[in-house]
């Protein structure tokens, strides 16, 4: 059995791939691509005869494979299926960081789901709090409670819209400047930073059109996305490279860290670096900055 | 007595002034007298040299019992001239004792395996063996250890007498009656015809066996009629399909494109990867892959490379064509994309095997080299490479041009993965060592990169880069740890091949296998 450490609840995760947790050659070292996080599946790939040949490859991997510092998120079945129970169970037993909540529409679906997680932490001996959730919203009823969802509960990381999904019930298809869910991720990245969590985007599917492909990252970036599902390891690259800060943001962060350090031992709360305005408000965007830094290995310095 | 790998080479091996391997560059400055070969005056005029059948070449040539007959593996997999050559001296003409030198061999020469068992054929020279020949020979049914050798390790032994060859068969897709012969132009075209260049000058005799016969002069010709004594034409020298792949293309699995990057991050990283820089790859899932994440960074770079050597296939065909390599240099061709570029391309060239390769000579292509990338079944952790045996001890592959390119080059690195199915690609001890470990520089696996200690400046370079690398035995452990420690296998003492080094020391032998019972 491989201990994992407790699950961090604010980490990195630019990258989140899934994989089908059925899929022992998949999964038996998914984390040597460098994703940031994996989402192993119990829901959508797994074909509804198979769910339970799932949870069992899915658990023998939580407790025998080494994944290091790569978080292991589980993709539940939804709340309308006979599947979920059994799935929160499996997740905890064997330890898995977090639970993705499918189809999520409600404070309630995220409770309901809370209660059986703290119930398979009693049964299994599992540290109470220990498994983190987030949910995926996937219904314009889902995006509408988005605030409700990303504040039901203290083990909630952050939110995911489902494109595919989202897109059939909208009557839409995905369009290239993503005017298509431009309303529902702007509605979620508000209610996940309302409530001091996270923000994921959809996978994108199609892998052969690369540049639609960085098209939709770079709109990710530059919307105040954390990270996005992915459903390839070759798209893990790219990503990252889009989510690194530039050397400038690195060198102003550490700036205004070691200013802030020195002013605020010398009792100033507000101070100027290169003519800009500085506060208590700018720390934690530069902490972040740092931390992101060091993950593309580009900060190696003590600040963080 | 023990080698510089660490093998032990019984001393009856040593007669003659063999030594064992003693570490890269040992022979280097000593001198080499060439063996000339024997061969017949052709002074009066003559019309053509066509013969009508196999058996009449054979009986022109003075084919004896005992002889050696040697033959090039342009034609891969695909090949029937090997087959077609020794059935007709062993079935029609009766002869035995025979050695084959071929420049490799594979399962298309399954035939041949009956031949050894049946004691006609009582010598192998190749730098591959595989399919069932490998299976009979490692099963000790062959009556003279088979000698394994590099493609540069063979030209120098047939320069310098260790090898001769009495008969060479050319199979040639095209041909005119004279016997210029080219690798193109013909239904069975595989390219290049370097492997047999050296064949064609060393051996006493000649046959050039075609089956497209063009007009005279057949030109520029890489195997010339001033060597040949005999043309025969025949229905087919090949399988086409089995010949040339279809164009070589650039895997998308996401394993080899993650460690062919990690490969280009290396080379990018070394301070050999500047204008001009020279590179072989083979056509492997992730050494080919390669190729493309090194484009970005020259790209990035703004430089070119100057040239390349292989194995030119599509993909580096494609750089060449858009003018981010100067020149492409073929000693053979493994897709179509290839066959159809050499002589047509400009800057794409032909090489004989000695050229390429060969470490007696005064200039082979693979000491000039900068980077080579290569593939391999497994690498222990003195960085010691087999590409030879199986995990089960039988002879399966080809050391090929392997220790020869990672001998040259400024920068080898070996890409594979961490396990094939249940066995541990890096290992303790790899079962053969067909590349020694003081030849290769770095190792790029799904799992991590080590660099080997005796690269403390290429060490630098990756630290200097950012690139995160492991000592070789932490890789063995977690390959360990994944698949389980394998049991050491079990050996009779009969020696059923011997392994030259390319300098012609010993570098390792291949014992009969002691086959495995379950309690």
């Amino acid at each position: 059995m491989i201990p994992r450490p407790r699950p961090e609840r604010f980490r990195l995760r630019r990258t989140m791939m899934f994989m089908n947790a059925q899929k022992p050659g998949l999964i038996k070292d998914a984390y040597i691509y460098g994703a940031d996080s994996i989402m192993l599946d119990l829901e959508d790939a797994v074909a509804e005869n198979q769910k339970d040949a799932a949870r069992f490859s899915l658990y023998h991997a939580l407790r025998s494979i080494d994944y290091g510092d790569t978080e292991v998120i589980v993709r539940i079945n939804g709340l309308d299926t006979p599947h979920w129970r059994e799935d929160v169970r499996v997740c905890v037993a064997g330890g898995a960081d977090g639970i993705r909540i499918a189809k999520c529409e409600s404070a309630d679906d995220v409770h309901t789901i809370e209660r059986a997680v703290e119930e398979a932490e009693r049964e299994f001996g599992v540290e109470q709090g220990r498994t983190l959730l987030m949910a995926a919203l996937e219904s314009p009823k889902g995006v509408l409670n988005a605030y409700e969802i990303c504040s039901a509960s203290e083990r909630m990381f952050g939110v995911a819209i489902s494109g595919g999904d989202f897109r059939k019930c909208m009557q839409t298809t995905p369009q290239r400047d993503g005017v298509d869910m431009l309303f529902a991720r702007g509605q979620m990245l508000l209610a996940a930073r309302a409530a001091g969590i996270q923000c994921f985007d959809t996978v994108f599917t199609n892998l052969d059109d690369q540049e639609g492909f960085e098209a939709e990252v770079l709109q990710n970036k530059a919307m105040g996305f954390d990270g996005k599902s992915l459903i390839n390891p070759r798209q893990i690259r790219f990503v990252h490279q889009v989510f690194a800060p530039t050397e400038k943001e690195v060198m102003q962060a550490e700036k205004i860290l070691l200013a802030y350090r020195e002013q605020s031992a010398a009792g100033v709360g507000v101070f100027t670096v290169d003519g800009k305005m500085i506060d208590i408000a700018f720390i934690p965007g530069a902490e972040r900055t740092l931390r992101l830094a060091r993950a593309c290995g580009m900060y190696e310095g003590d600040l963080i | 007595m023990k080698n510089a790998v660490g093998r032990e080479i019984p001393d009856a091996l040593l007669t003659g002034g063999r030594e064992v391997y003693q570490g890269k560059d040992h022979m280097d400055g000593r001198y080499i007298q060439k063996a000339a070969p024997k061969t017949r005056r052709c002074e009066k005029p003559q019309e053509s040299k066509v013969v009508e059948s196999i058996a009449q070449a054979l009986r022109q040539c003075k084919a004896a019992n005992g002889m050696t007959f040697s033959f090039h593996h342009h034609l891969r997999d695909g090949d029937y001239v090997v087959n077609m050559v020794m059935q007709t001296a062993i079935e029609q003409l009766g002869l035995e004792e025979l050695t084959i030198a071929a420049t490799s061999l594979g399962s298309a020469h399954d035939p041949i395996a009956d031949y050894i068992e049946a004691g006609k054929v009582v010598g192998i020279q190749t730098s591959g063996i595989r399919g069932r020949m490998g299976e009979v020979v490692s099963a000790g049914k062959l009556k003279t250890p088979a000698v394994i050798r590099s493609h540069g390790g063979r030209p120098r032994a047939i320069e310098g007498g260790e090898v001769h060859i009495d008969i060479a068969f050319i199979a040639a897709p095209t041909s005119d009656c004279m016997g210029n012969c080219r690798g193109i132009g013909g239904k069975s075209n595989c390219g290049s015809l370097g492997y047999a260049m050296t064949d064609a000058r060393y051996a006493d005799h000649v046959v050039v066996i075609t089956d497209c016969l063009v007009d005279f002069p057949n030109m520029p010709a890489s195997v010339e009629a001033i060597d040949v004594d005999a043309v025969v034409v025949v229905d087919s020298i090949g399988n086409p399909q089995k010949i040339a792949s279809a164009a070589a293309r650039i895997s998308q699995n996401p394993r080899d494109l993650m460690m062919a990057e990690d490969v280009a991050k290396v080379i990018a990283s070394t301070p050999y990867f500047k204008d001009g820089f020279s590179f072989q790859t083979g056509v492997g899932g992730p050494s080919l892959a390669a190729n493309l994440f090194l484009e970005q960074y020259m790209d990035d770079r703004g430089i070119r490379m100057g040239w390349a050597i292989g194995g030119i296939c599509g993909p580096m065909g494609e750089l060449l064509k858009k003018g981010k390599v100067g020149k492409g240099i073929d000693v053979q061709d493994f897709d179509l994309d290839g066959v159809n570029s050499i002589h047509q391309t400009p800057g794409h060239f032909e090489m004989s095997a000695s050229q390429y390769a060969n470490p007696a000579n005064k200039g082979a292509f693979v000491n000039k080299l900068d980077f080579v990338v290569l593939a391999a079944l497994e690498i222990d952790t003195s960085f010691n490479v087999n590409v030879l045996t199986g995990s089960d001890g039988v002879l399966r592959g080809a050391p090929g041009g392997h220790p020869d390119a990672a001998a040259g080059s400024k920068c080898c690195i070996i890409v594979t993965p961490l396990v094939r199915g249940r066995m541990a690609t890096v290992c303790e001890h790899v079962v053969t060592v067909t590349t020694p470990g003081d030849c290769v520089d770095v190792l790029v696996t799904d799992y991590g990169i080590a660099v080997n200690p005796l690269r403390p400046d290429l060490i630098q370079c990756l630290d200097a880069a950012g690139i995160p690398h492991v000592g070789i035995e932490t890789l063995k452990e977690k390959a360990y740890a994944l698949v389980g420690t394998p049991d050491d296998l079990e050996w009779e003492e009969q020696v059923v091949a011997v392994l030259e080094a390319r300098d012609g020391t010993i570098l390792d032998v291949v014992r009969k296998i002691r086959p495995f019972t379950l309690d």
